[in-house]
């Protein structure tokens, strides 16, 4: 099976580079023939590479220790489960499985736009079919995953060897997150190679940019959507299995996930300047290719371990490959971009500062002063080595004082962009969408000064995050009614026609109030306590509301290793709540240790509880509490996320649908371009 | 003034403000890193700065000792005495010839006093996939935001 793996791998470059360099040629001929051709060998390719990673997930699940990448990441009483998840727990398997979610989604693109866009098509094949000429450069060359082990015999000559068992999955990824948050990451990654193609491909052949620019919409926000999962399971998993009672600690490879994330919602809200006013386009382009250039950069910080000091311990020659392909896609942009520049001439200028246009600029403005913030304390210690010869790193103080401000400007403008007409806004129409919901925030804030909220930060997030609600809110309901005096339905069967009508619009909100909901949470953080005690069986220790009852320890021996487990008891104003089980776990196979923590979660807060080991002092176990308010919020809210994206995705329900005149007061003049909140429009607002 | 001139303003202010809280979190967190063999050779203000030093904890040096751990590290033929005083318990991957990687300061009879420890089994280390690497590779302690 090995053979077969490494053999359809081969294949898939092979008809890779015929996809490649047969597009440039049929973009040049435009010789029908070659066209086809070169797109089935696109789709042969991505086929080929499903049985590779077909073939190396089988050898997991035989047990085939002859092979050198599932002998060091599985075992045999490794489960089910987790046996899929070693594919991509390691260098090899992890880029076979970015070719195998890039051949997906390179698939889907073949399949779907097979008979039309003719003249952009090519292009995009071109690009897909090059970026897939990296990646399976590696898996064939440089980092193949079908490697069998072998030992000189007495002859000298080579002979294959098998393992009785391997050494088993790094216990740190034996958790259920882990099976899902890297496919979801990766999706993300791979999936802004397809907005990349288009704009690539739409820039080379000055294709029209409305055009690609709507092409493309899905499949960014399939991508963001993956990005944006991808990033909260990963902060879940740090939180639940690392034990250190956060989510989020400003790590590199976190840092690397999130620059994308950061360029590629800047892109989903700027390209509706592009459509909406002929504007930004150079702005577009290059976002998009910024996004990639980031996928790839955050890849290639993942694999290569250039910076972080804890990588460096994977150190890996597969860096230099990566900033090849970096540099060739930083040179084939430019030269497309100075090649065909005047394509991208914007068609209108800004107009006033209060106006759609203007808090879209802003948005893109902060989310790449993030973007750039991030990514140079990221890359610090590389850059300060090669400047001062210090290697100098920055920690959380640095990332947390640039990116607070940043955040609660970003959901500022999250409440205040979408009620923004395009073009300029009048002071009225100021007064009637921002009067009560900037009045119910400053109430809340009151409130929560009165009740003694001295946090500057979580008081002023707390306030925003009430404003953008109520703006929400005011939206559904206001358009709610206008359909409800026409059908006569309830409000929330007529919030859902809304939606409905216009998925966009709306699907966006819903999108906005989950992070509304992901910043709840993250205001938590300031309150955050934390205690550590040594224990005795039958000692309680509180914290907060809670009190922990230490009644015993039992050790649960499992399949794949030993869990020792403290038996604490929760209780709340001297009523028993629940039991809560930290364990310490014991890999036998490869002789590791992991931490399981214990949380009660609730709306309000998190007893976040961990077993962190015997105390050096007193040989007694400790127990390591933390009460972490509102967390839940975060995940929550990126369900909410989720679902909004999805939303937006849908077809409008009903065709063009306008009912300006119904809500529009008589003395509004329409001339402002002023977009009434429930103007139903074909859904590109 | 001029609509270009205004959004002008507002990007510079932005822009400003954001490089100068940048600034301060920079002095706030700034660490230097430095190997083993470097540390004696540090002069002057190099020699009280915050720092971090990788290494491989020697067999055997483990102590727990009330308030802290003592454990020595060695790299390139050095070695390094080593006291943890951080609160937060040591991870697990933290053994005799694990790869640790400490921050602190260095003391002025040669110690180093380490508030983080990082540590990871070298034997078996392999990134993480995804944006979870960096997590997976530290089962450490870090500040959290």
């Amino acid at each position: 099976m090995d053979i077969f793996g490494s053999f359809a791998l081969v294949l898939a470059f092979v008809c890779a580079v015929y996809a490649f360099g047969g597009g440039i040629a049929a973009i040049f001929t435009r010789h029908p023939l070659l066209i086809k051709s070169t797109r089935q060998a696109g789709m042969a390719a991505c086929g080929l590479i499903f049985l590779a990673t077909f073939s190396l997930e089988y050898l997991f699940f035989s047990d085939n220790f002859a092979n050198a990448y599932v002998v060091a990441h599985s075992n045999r009483d490794l489960s089910t489960f987790y046996k899929v998840a070693a594919l991509w727990s390691g260098q090899e398997g992890s880029l076979l499985f970015w070719s195998f979610l890039l051949a997906v989604y390179v698939l889907s693109v073949l399949i779907t736009y097979r008979n039309k866009n003719g003249e952009l098509m090519p292009y995009v094949g071109v690009v897909m079919a090059g970026v897939q000429i990296f990646f399976l450069t590696l898996n064939n060359f440089v980092a193949s995953p079908f490697k069998a082990l072998a030992s000189p015999g007495a002859d000298g000559v080579l002979n294959y060897v098998a393992r009785a068992d391997g050494s088993g999955l790094n216990p740190l990824l034996q958790y259920p997150e882990m099976v899902i948050h890297p496919p979801n990451l990766y999706s993300g990654y791979t999936g802004f190679t397809i907005p990349f193609a288009f704009a690539l491909g739409a820039l080379l052949a000055r294709y029209p940019g409305e055009k690609w620019i709507h092409l493309t919409r899905k499949w960014t926000m399939i991508a963001w959507m993956f990005q944006s999962m991808g990033i909260l399971l990963g902060a879940h998993w740090a939180y639940a299995v690392l034990g250190w009672g956060g989510y989020w600690g400003w790590d590199p490879v976190e840092n690397a996930s999130f620059l994308p994330w950061l360029t590629g919602t800047a892109f989903l809200h700027s390209v509706m300047m592009q459509e909406k006013r002929g504007m930004m386009k150079v702005w577009n382009v290059w976002l998009v290719f910024c996004t990639f250039l980031l996928c790839i950069l955050g890849t290639f910080l993942t694999r290569s371990g250039i910076v972080s000091s804890v990588h460096a311990f994977a150190q890996s020659s597969i860096g230099s490959w990566f900033v090849g392909f970096l540099v060739v896609i930083v040179a084939v942009c430019l030269g497309a971009y100075l090649k065909n520049r005047d394509y991208l001439k914007s068609e209108n200028q800004l107009d006033s500062i209060i106006s759609r246009e203007s808090s879209f600029l802003f948005n893109n403005l902060i989310l790449l002063v993030s973007c750039v913030a991030i990514l140079s304390g990221t890359l610090f210690p590389v850059f300060s080595e090669w400047i001062t010869g210090n290697r100098i790193s920055v920690g959380a103080p640095f990332f947390n004082k640039v990116n607070i401000p940043i955040g609660l400007l970003l959901l500022f403008l999250t409440g205040v962009g979408p009620l923004l007409a395009w073009r300029k806004t009048s002071t009225e129409s100021l007064k009637r969408n921002f009067g009560w919901p900037l009045g119910i925030g400053l109430i809340a804030g009151v409130i929560a000064l009165v009740f003694g909220f001295r946090e500057i930060y979580s008081w002023v997030c707390l306030i925003l995050c009430v404003f953008v609600a109520s703006t929400v809110g005011l939206e559904f309901y206001r358009g709610a009614k206008v359909i409800r005096a026409r059908s006569g339905a309830t409000y929330m069967a007529s919030a859902v026609d809304l939606t409905m009508r216009n998925t966009r619009r709306y699907g966006g909100y819903i999108v906005h109030m989950g992070m509304v909901f992901v910043f709840i949470g993250l205001s938590g953080a300031a309150f955050n306590r934390d205690l550590q005690k040594d224990m005795q069986v039958g000692q309680t220790m509180q914290i907060g509301p809670y009190s922990l009852l230490l009644q015993g320890f039992d050790s649960k021996p499992e399949k794949n290793y030993t869990a020792q487990r403290m038996l604490v008891e929760v209780l709340r104003d001297k009523k028993p709540i629940m039991m809560l089980y930290p364990e310490k776990r014991h890999f036998s196979t490869n002789e590791q240790n992991g931490t399981m923590v214990a949380i009660y979660s609730t709306l309000k807060e998190d007893l976040y509880v961990v077993y962190a080991g015997d105390s050096p002092d007193t040989q007694l176990p400790v127990l390591h509490a933390y009460l972490n308010p509102l967390v839940k919020w975060i995940w929550l809210g990126g369900a909410v996320v989720v679902f909004g994206t999805l939303v937006a995705m849908l077809p409008n329900r009903r065709a063009v649908l306008v009912l300006t005149g119904a809500q529009q007061p008589a003395t509004q003049p329409l001339t402002h371009g002023l977009t009434p909140s429930v103007t139903m429009r074909e859904g590109h607002d | 003034m001029r609509k270009q001139a205004k959004f002008g303003v507002g990007i510079g202010v932005i822009v400003a403000a954001m490089g100068f809280l940048a600034w301060l979190g920079y002095g706030e967190s700034k660490t230097y890193y430095h190997t083993i063999a470097e540390l004696p050779t540090l002069t002057g203000s190099a020699k009280s700065q915050r720092m971090r030093v990788g290494g491989t904890v020697a067999p055997g040096s483990i102590h727990h000792v009330t308030g802290r751990i003592d454990f020595v590290l060695e790299g390139e033929g050095k070695t390094l005495p080593v006291s943890y005083i951080g609160s937060d318990p040591l991870p697990d991957t933290f053994v005799d010839k694990s790869q640790a990687l400490v921050e602190g300061h260095s003391n002025a009879d040669g110690r180093f006093v380490a508030e983080v420890v990082q540590a990871k089994c070298a034997s078996k280390y392999e990134a993480a996939p995804g944006g979870t690497g960096g997590a997976a590779a530290s089962s450490a302690q870090r500040t959290s935001m």
